[in-house]
């Protein structure tokens, strides 16, 4: 661990048990970048965290004005916390866009930390505002701290010969030395982190470095800051962690299954937001045996994805909603060729370009039906950024065990989100085997090859790739013979085959669904599936903490269903959905167990909210709503 | 083609891939699936005259593989006895590009028709062309759809009278050959489907040059677009039509002149080029073909309207240009040579703290 500062001489210091700070700016302004290093050095000091960047599809919305507005907000904590938090204790606003699209979420009493250099008459008729709100009195009920960012930016640089607007540029890594200063944050790594990202224009990485220690010192020399805070470091379980987004976590999970398995791994992909990361990360590790290729269209990444499997390789293809829809025939070809696949679908806002850059998750009956005939495949989805590396994983020893395209069902949220996450030792992380086939295997005794011949137990059809002698086959997206695999219009061989697909999959034995039921006698069961657990999670504790009884279950492979779910739905009086999507999972519930399971949605382009749950549940538990 | 080293690949299209010295037949590639098109096809021609190219580039037959799309065309793979893909519409080229970029051990070949590969895959088509992979694509050009029963295709004729264009057909058609070779092809070949000989020759270079290779296939369907290359394969009208070409040679074509050579020439025409009597033009008027002349091949790919006036056979363009799946694969080789992989450290990242008991 790095060295934090102590107590500054004019300061009081006041312990937290749990912040929430968001950082809000224009496009421009460099607030994720903010962000991501404010968690960094969070995840540095040992804190628990939970982040959520919401930021515009635009690259460059047109500057201060409210489509424009980009924001970071992190949630730490000196104990194990579930979300990004509902609203900011402290919010920093760097124009006055980003105050009004964020003061609302700021509860009475929070702190509120303005770059005042930008409430000029311009910017604040830009966004409406008649009147300053930082001098008509409408922020009386915050604790406002007036900061003229730019402008101290500036005098920190006065040195550096660079001009106005290239130094005015660092007053983001001035705005992150004060709250470093204020929550007592290790800072050696920013400045480590700033000279690399700046390695070829050291100029303008001394700038950033000179703003962050001006921010710093801003907030230890001037006595306008009457309070720092303390947040311990959280007891999370013994290990070795790292801060990590579910985007990065899902392309380690990839590596890993390709070092796992033996195989290379081949990635086709097309740019989209906003699984983009994951290509761009994969692209790195070719030392791992990793391709990756940057398609012409969706089609062509999970076409080539799937020619490098039948050639042996581990096929994977990254996409969001949209690209879904297009490799939908492919996607069904695979199921249909019966090779191993992954398609990993990072769900946005849909329909259509919908949403780019928020999350929903509004694919799981696309991804469960989204295909033309019978083309059943299994889906799971990760619960937080942390979960994608398990996830990719399992999704991958599943493919290749079962000879099956596999999706995986992440979202905005999860992807762009981080958290810590115990890192797992490389070398014990179970083998995948791919169990290629290298002999000829009719049970005629004609010493041929039946690509369809299936194994008793998985259902699986043999994986016999080009180069292997005498295994020479032809399979296609036409109907074969059941064993042999040659084309086949015979009607029952159809139905057998039709059903030995389904077969397949839904004998895919998943771990038990589990139940946290802390009594064991609540009578409302909350079931959530990707990123609602966190939300779902938190609500549940802030109930129970009210001495109030509520059991929930989480999701994580939704196709095949656990086995012992319709047992545990039946368990509970009232089972309740929440979902970011218009009922989609508690459909599946109701056509599979004929439950009747309520679903309460919501497809803002935001999580939850830990506080909106509750309030539903406690609904439920009053007898509110039933 | 120059001498100058210019730091081309010099790498053949099968060099990487197992050879065998058992003589291998025609025999061997074929499979045991009764061949199901109709009578009359020129498929027939054109599987006969592969299963009889194939053992003769002395591969292993296992490290063959046939990719194909949808269409009557795309039933190719299955009358093989090689590793084969029947795969969906238009896709063949995509699926054999991740094939071909991870397997360098294979020799790749996509098999397509107008509909399949000009309609619903052009995209992919000229994606291949461009990143010039190692595949070989036979585009079996019947400009018809067959499989679905006789719609018009990109490469139908205006005003052509179909099932789906009772009124006649007003779409403009592709002209395959400019399509590749404006899509940056570095092999553009094409042949007819009766011509054993010609089409085996082309199959022969492509089968050599390393990267993608376009070869067309005028192929008749004798069910719904019947005797659409007729004029190419009647003595009286194809002597007079077929313009055959070959590298270094002077393009000469029809009856036999007291030269030996064809009775008619083609010759520079401002930017194009026109077909001449030979003896009305001076011998250094005419033009000897070049398959390194980007500019030329284009030119030639247009001597006349698609009408089958005049048309070229043999090879337009053949030139080494650096593979997408060799340079891909080269950075790859490379990173392995310089890093070992350390998962764990990957995982780790730079940055991690420990939480102890």
């Amino acid at each position: 661990m790095t060295s934090t500062d102590a107590a500054t001489d004019h300061s009081r210091v006041v312990e937290k048990d749990r912040v929430v700070i968001r950082f809000a700016g224009d496009s421009g302004d460099g607030m994720q970048l903010t962000g991501d290093r404010f968690t960094s050095e969070t995840a540095a000091f040992g804190n628990d965290l939970s982040t959520l960047p919401n930021f515009p599809a635009e690259i460059r919305a047109p500057a201060g004005t409210l489509p424009g507005v980009s924001s970071f907000q992190l949630h730490f904590a000196n104990y194990d916390i579930l979300t990004p938090g509902d609203r900011p204790d402290v919010l920093v606003a760097m124009n006055p866009a980003a105050l009004k699209a964020n003061i609302a979420d700021l509860p009475a009493g929070g702190v509120l930390i303005v770059n005042t250099d930008e409430f000029t008459k311009r910017a604040l008729t830009k966004v409406d505002y008649q009147t300053n709100p930082l001098e008509d009195g409408s922020l009386e009920q915050f604790s406002v701290f007036p900061v003229a960012m730019a402008t101290l930016t500036r005098g920190a640089l006065a040195d550096t010969g660079l001009s106005k607007k290239d130094a005015e540029r660092s007053k983001n890594m001035f705005a992150l030395g004060l709250l470093s200063w204020m929550y007592h944050r290790p800072h050696e790594a920013t400045e480590r982190f700033l000279r690399e990202k700046f390695a070829r224009r050291p100029d303008i990485a001394e700038a950033n470095i000179l703003a962050f220690r001006a921010g710093h010192a801003y907030g230890e020399t001037t006595e306008a800051f009457a309070v720092t805070y303390e947040v311990a470091p959280a007891p999370l379980p013994v290990g070795t962690y790292r801060q990590i987004t579910g985007n990065t976590a899902l392309a380690y999970g990839i590596v890993a299954a390709g070092q796992v398995s033996g195989l290379p791994v081949f990635l086709g992909s097309y740019p989209i937001t906003p699984a983009s990361d994951i290509l761009h990360e994969l692209s790195k590790h070719k030392a791992f045996n990793v391709t990756t290729f940057q398609a012409e269209d969706e089609i062509a990444g999970v076409g080539s994805a799937l020619g490098a499997a039948f050639g042996g390789s581990l096929g994977v293809t990254t996409t969001s909603g949209p690209g879904i829809s297009l490799k939908s025939e492919t996607i069904g070809l695979a199921v249909s060729l019966e090779l191993p696949l992954l398609v990993i679908d990072v769900q946005r806002g849909g329909p259509s370009t919908g949403l780019p850059t928020k999350t929903e998750q509004a694919d799981l009956l696309q991804a469960m039906f989204g295909r033309n005939g019978e083309a059943p495949l299994p889906i799971i989805a990760p619960r937080s950024p942390a979960d994608c590396f398990a996830v990719a994983l399992e999704a991958a020893r599943i493919a290749v065990t079962y000879r099956t395209p596999v999706l995986v069902l992440s979202d905005g949220s999860v992807a762009n989100g981080s958290e810590p996450w115990r890192v797992p030792d490389a070398a014990t992380l179970p083998r995948i085997e791919p169990g290629f086939a290298t002999e000829p295997n009719a049970p005629d005794g004609s010493g041929t090859f039946w690509p369809y011949l299936r194994d008793d137990d998985t259902l699986a059809r043999p994986w016999a790739t080009p180069g292997t002698p005498g295994l020479e086959h032809r399979i296609g997206g036409l109907e074969k013979a059941d064993g042999r695999g040659v084309i086949s219009y015979e009607p029952d061989n159809h139905d057998r085959m039709v059903r030995l697909r389904a077969a397949k999959i839904a004998g895919i034995p998943v771990p038990d669904v589990e139940v946290d039921d802390p009594t064991g006698d609540a009578t409302l069961l909350v079931v959530g599936w990707g990123s609602t657990y966190g939300p779902i999670g938190a609500g549940a504790r802030r109930v129970r903490a009210l001495g109030k009884r509520v059991a929930t279950a989480h999701l994580r492979h939704l196709n095949p269903l656990p086995e012992n779910l319709g047992e545990v739905l039946a368990r509970y009086d009232t089972v309740l959905v929440p979902e970011m999507n218009l009922g989609q999972l508690s459909l599946l519930l109701r056509a599979h167990y004929l439950v009747d399971a309520k679903s309460y949605t919501k497809v803002s382009g935001l999580p939850f909210k830990a506080e909106e749950l509750q309030d539903l549940f406690l609904d439920y538990l009053s007898g509110v709503l039933v | 083609m120059t001498a100058l080293d210019l730091g081309l690949p010099t790498a053949g299209g099968l060099d990487g891939v197992p050879t065998t010295s058992e003589k291998q037949t025609a025999k061997d590639f074929t499979s045991d699936q009764e061949v199901r098109w109709c009578p009359g096809c020129g498929d027939y021609a054109v599987l006969a005259a592969v299963r009889q190219f194939l053992p003769s580039l002395g591969i292993k037959r296992e490290n063959t593989v046939f990719v194909s799309g949808i269409g009557c065309s795309s039933r190719f793979p299955y009358y093989l006895n090689t590793y084969g893909m029947h795969s969906i519409h238009g896709r063949a080229p995509a699926i054999a590009t991740g094939l071909a970029v991870t397997r360098p051990d294979l020799s790749v070949w996509v098999v397509t028709g107008d509909g399949d590969a000009l309609s619903i895959g052009g995209n992919h088509l000229i994606h291949a062309l461009r990143r010039n992979i190692n595949l070989k694509i036979l585009l079996f050009n019947n400009r018809i759809y067959g499989l679905t029963k006789g719609q018009y295709s990109p490469t139908s004729e205006e005003g052509k009278i179909t099932k789906s264009t009772p009124f006649g057909s007003v779409d403009h058609p592709f002209n395959p050959v400019s399509l590749a070779l404006g899509a940056e092809a570095t092999f553009v070949g094409r042949a007819i489907d009766s011509d054993r000989k010609g089409l085996t020759a082309v199959l022969e270079a492509a089968a050599a040059h390393r990267g993608t290779a376009l070869v067309e296939i005028f192929q008749d369907c004798p069910i719904f677009n019947d005797g659409s290359f007729d004029v190419l394969r009647k003595p009286d009208t194809a002597a007079e039509r077929l313009v055959p070409i070959v590298h270094g040679q002077p393009i000469r074509f029809g009856p036999t002149g007291d030269d030996g050579l064809g009775a008619y020439a083609v010759v520079r025409e401002g930017f194009g080029l026109r077909v001449a009597k030979a003896i009305e033009v001076d011998e250094s008027e005419i033009v000897v073909h070049d398959g390194a002349d980007h500019n030329l091949a284009f030119a030639l790919s247009r001597l006349s309207d698609q009408d089958l006036t005049h048309t070229i056979t043999g090879i337009f363009r053949n030139v080494a240009r650096s593979t997408y799946d060799d340079a891909a694969r080269a950075q790859v080789q490379h990173e392995r040579e310089v890093r070992t992989p350390d998962l764990q450290a990957l995982l780790n990242g730079r940055d991690t703290w420990t939480v102890a008991g």
